[in-house]
């Protein structure tokens, strides 16, 4: 089955998705997320979407359910790399992401993890 | 109002739905759509997709490329032959949802396009048609 890489680095898992993802691919990496958080005591997630070129209400919906989730189970979320085009056009939709934690990119989305995570 | 190209796909499986944004995505560049419009365009392509996918039962997509003479445009109209949506004003609602998503599809995808048309009833299926000009 198709899956979307998870990576981990010390107490952070990282995900960068590149793919054009169907629904069931996006639901399978809420799933993966989830056990592996707690597999692995993940405290942070930093999701990379730098490389989608297009994200609508159910791709979105997925990221506020991981970052809900996460936090249920102990882990912040930053989502980082969001292209401009893709921001106005989800803002548009009507989806603000409310809850999420977002960075411009994987430096200060990791910056913002660890000050969260280990203080500042 | 010319149509310079046209053509037809189905929306059956989710595949369907990633394959619909490629074509959508393929017509904007043809246009010369600007990035922006472009990607307002997919995301309501892939709204609409999903709901002929999930509501609809399946059906397909037209896809049609439009010359005004002034302008070039896409317009895509995606029709199923599903149960249709008996409360029009309701399903146009933000936040409504008969099914388990989050009701923003259609409303959103009406908000991401310059033309939408909503044609259902019923039990004759659903017809959603939108276009973007360039």
């Amino acid at each position: 089955m198709e899956r979307i890489p998870i990576l981990q680095m010390g107490q952070y898992l990282l995900v960068t998705i590149q793919v054009d993802m169907h629904d069931q691919l996006a639901l399978t990496l809420q799933d993966d997320l989830s056990e592996r958080i707690s597999k692995t005591s993940a405290r942070g997630v930093l999701i990379d979407i730098s490389a989608l070129d297009m994200v609508d209400s159910f791709i979105g919906r997925m990221i506020g359910t991981i970052s809900g989730l996460s936090r249920i189970m102990d882990a912040e979320t930053v989502l980082v790399g969001m292209q401009p085009a893709v921001a106005i056009t989800l803002v548009e939709l009507g989806m603000t992401l409310p809850g999420v934690s977002t960075a411009l990119n994987v430096e200060r989305g990791m910056r913002l993890l660890q000050t969260r995570v280990e203080g500042p | 109002m010319n149509v310079t190209s046209s053509g037809t796909q189905p929306v059956r499986i989710e595949q369907d739905v990633v394959l619909a944004r490629q074509t959508a995505r393929k017509l904007c560049q043809e246009c010369g759509m600007r990035l922006i419009d472009l990607t307002k365009l997919v995301t309501a392509v892939s709204e609409l997709a999903r709901n002929t996918m999930v509501y609809g039962g399946g059906g397909d997509m037209d896809w049609q490329i439009l010359d005004d003479g002034a302008r070039t445009g896409v317009r895509l109209t995606f029709r199923d032959e599903g149960p249709g949506i008996p409360d029009i004003k309701l399903a146009m609602t933000d936040g409504w949802t008969s099914g388990g998503g989050l009701g923003l599809g259609l409303t959103g995808a009406r908000r991401l396009v310059e033309e939408f048309e909503l044609d259902t009833a019923p039990g004759k299926g659903t017809r959603v048609t939108i276009t973007r000009w360039t």
